[in-house]
C-alpha cells in the first residue's frame, strides 16, 4: 500500500499544506482578478484544474519518455544517453498553450453558456503560474537534475511516475479552487463594508490572502499525522520509525514540521532557523 | 517619420513610477511575493526580469511585422522562454546558491504578465529603441517595487537588510525580537497589501494637490 500512501500525501501535501496560491504564490492574477463572485470563482477553479490535469498528463510523458536525461525514446533514436532538459520550458509553453486550446473546444462545444461567460479569461490561462509551476514540479521529480530543475534537486529519491505526477496536478487544482472560492466568499462580504479608499480592489484582497495564508499555516503537520494513521494500519509495529523520513517527506514536496515554521524548505534552498520551536 | 505611439524616453520615465509594474498595473504579483524575503533574492530576480525583459522586447521589435495576429502570444512566450532558459542556465552557473534559493521562480518569469503585457502593448507595435527604453523602465520600476517590499520584509522579519545586521541580536526581546511572519507566505500578503494601499494613497493625495493647483 506504500504507493497510495505517497499518493494520499502528495495529496493532501498539493491541496491543502503547500497550496498553491497560498503558500507557492503561483495563480495570483486569476485569484485578485476572478474571485469576485463564487459561481464565476468556482468556474475559474473548475476550468484551471481541468487544464493543469492535461498540462501535467502531457508534461509528464515528455519529459519521462523523451527529455530527461536517459530517457527511452531519445535513446532509441539517437543510440546513446542524451540530456534534453534544456528544452523542457519550450515544451511546457507549447503543451499549455495546446491544452488550453483543447479545454476551449471542448467547452465550447458541450458548455457554450459557461464558455460565454468566461469571455476573454480562458485563453489568459494559458499564462497562469500555477500550471507551469506544476509542470516544473514534475520536471524536478522526473528529471535527475542536471541543468534545468538542478535547484530542486531531490537527494536520490524515486522518480515520479504518472500517478504522483496526475495527484499533484489534480489536487493542486483542487486547492486552488478551495483557495479562491473561500477569497471569493469573503470578497462578496466585504463589497457591504467600508473599505478605505486607496485599499479597495487589489488592496483589500492582498491583506485577506495574507489571513487565509495565516489560517492555512495551521494545516503544517497534518501529513505526518495521515501518515502516522496509513502507515499505523498497515505496520502497528514500525509505526515509529518512519514519522519523517528525508526521502518520503521530501518526495511528497511537505515541510517537515519539526519546528513549529520552517521556511521555504521544498526547493532545498537555504533554511533560515529564525523562529524558534513553541 | 510618423510618431505612433509614446517616444522612446516617455517609455522609459513611464515604466519607473506613473506606470509601475505592480503597483499601477498589478502584473507580476507572482515573483514579487515570492522573492521579496530578502533584498538579496530580490535583487537577483529583477536582474533576471531586466535581461529577459530587454531581449524579449527587442527581438519582438524585430519581428513585428512577421507575427499573426492569432499566435502572437505563443511566439511571444516562446520568444520569452528561450531567453529565461539563458537566464536560468546562467544563474546556476555563476550564482548556484541564489538559483537555489529562487528555485522555480525564475522558470516562471516566462509566464510573468509584465513581459507579456510589455511585448504585447509596446514592443509588438513600435521601433526597436522605444521597445528597449520601455524594457529599461519597466525594469526600473520592478526593481523599485521589489526593493520596496524586499526592505520591509527583510528588516521587519530579521533585522538585516542585504545580509548586513541592522538590528543587533542582544537587543532584548522586549524591544524588539523579529517578526518572523513577514518572512513567511502571510507576511508577503500583508506587506504588499499594505504598501499597494500607500502607492495608492500617495497617488491620491498628489492627484488631490495637481486638481487644486
Amino acid at each position: 500500500m506504500d504507493t497510495i500512501t505517497s499518493l494520499i500525501l502528495i495529496a493532501v501535501g498539493a491541496a491543502v499544506i503547500n497550496n498553491f496560491v497560498l503558500h507557492y504564490f503561483v495563480g495570483i492574477c486569476p485569484f485578485i482578478g476572478v474571485s469576485r463572485r463564487v459561481d464565476m470563482a468556482f468556474g475559474m477553479g473548475c476550468a484551471v484544474t481541468f487544464v493543469i490535469s492535461i498540462a501535467a498528463f502531457l508534461s509528464w510523458t515528455f519529459t519521462y519518455f523523451i527529455l530527461r536525461p536517459g530517457a527511452p525514446l531519445t535513446t532509441l533514436i539517437v543510440g546513446r544517453q542524451v540530456d534534453l532538459t534544456i528544452l523542457s520550458y519550450i515544451i511546457y509553453i507549447f503543451v499549455i498553450a495546446s491544452s488550453v486550446q483543447f479545454v476551449e473546444m471542448y467547452l465550447r462545444k458541450f458548455f457554450p453558456p459557461l464558455y460565454k461567460s468566461f469571455g476573454v479569461y480562458l485563453p489568459l490561462i494559458t499564462t497562469n503560474c500555477a500550471i507551469l509551476f506544476a509542470c516544473l514540479e514534475i520536471l524536478k521529480r522526473v528529471a535527475v537534475p542536471t541543468g534545468a530543475a538542478a535547484w530542486g534537486a531531490t537527494g536520490g529519491a524515486a522518480i515520479w511516475g504518472l500517478g504522483e505526477a496526475m495527484a499533484l496536478a489534480i489536487f493542486g487544482g483542487v486547492g486552488f479552487t478551495l483557495a479562491i472560492v473561500i477569497m471569493a466568499g469573503i470578497r462578496e462580504e466585504l463589497d457591504h463594508c467600508d473599505v478605505p479608499k486607496s485599499l479597495r480592489g487589489a488592496g483589500i484582497t492582498l491583506l485577506v490572502a495574507g489571513i487565509l495564508a495565516l489560517a492555512f499555516m495551521g494545516f503544517t503537520g497534518v501529513d505526518t499525522g495521515v501518515k502516522k494513521l496509513l502507515v499505523d494500519r498497515e505496520k502497528p509495529q514500525s509505526a515509529e520509525v518512519k514519522s519523517t523520513s528525508p526521502d518520503k517527506a521530501d518526495n511528497a514536496g511537505i515541510r517537515n514540521p519539526q519546528s513549529a515554521i520552517r521556511l521555504r524548505q521544498g526547493y532545498g534552498g537555504q533554511v533560515r532557523n529564525q523562529v524558534a520551536s513553541p | 517619420m510618423a510618431k505612433d505611439g509614446p517616444a522612446p524616453l516617455e517609455r522609459f520615465i513611464n515604466g519607473i513610477l506613473p506606470e509601475n509594474p505592480v503597483y499601477r498595473q498589478l502584473l507580476g504579483m507572482c515573483p514579487t511575493l515570492a522573492v521579496t524575503g530578502n533584498m538579496k533574492a530580490a535583487m537577483t530576480m529583477s536582474g533576471a526580469v531586466l535581461f529577459v525583459l530587454f531581449c524579449a522586447n527587442i527581438i519582438t521589435s524585430l519581428i513585428r511585422g512577421l507575427l499573426k495576429p492569432h499566435l502572437r502570444i505563443l511566439v511571444f512566450t516562446l520568444t520569452i522562454a528561450t531567453f529565461v532558459t539563458i537566464a536560468d542556465r546562467l544563474l546556476q552557473a555563476f550564482l548556484y546558491d541564489m538559483s537555489k534559493e529562487l528555485g522555480p521562480y525564475v522558470p516562471l518569469i516566462i509566464v510573468n504578465c509584465i513581459i507579456i503585457c510589455r511585448c504585447e502593448v509596446c514592443a509588438s507595435k513600435q521601433g526597436v529603441l522605444t521597445a528597449a527604453s520601455d524594457a529599461v523602465g519597466q525594469s526600473i520600476g520592478f526593481t523599485l517595487a521589489l526593493a520596496s517590499i524586499a526592505s520591509v520584509r527583510e528588516i521587519l522579519g530579521t533585522g538585516t537588510w542585504f545580509g548586513l545586521t541592522l538590528i543587533p541580536a542582544d537587543v532584548p526581546a522586549k524591544v524588539w525580537s523579529t517578526w518572523s511572519v513577514m518572512i513567511l507566505p502571510p507576511g508577503a500578503f500583508i506587506a504588499l497589501g499594505l504598501l499597494l494601499g500607500a502607492a495608492n494613497r500617495i497617488g491620491e493625495i498628489r492627484q488631490g494637490r495637481r486638481a487644486a493647483v
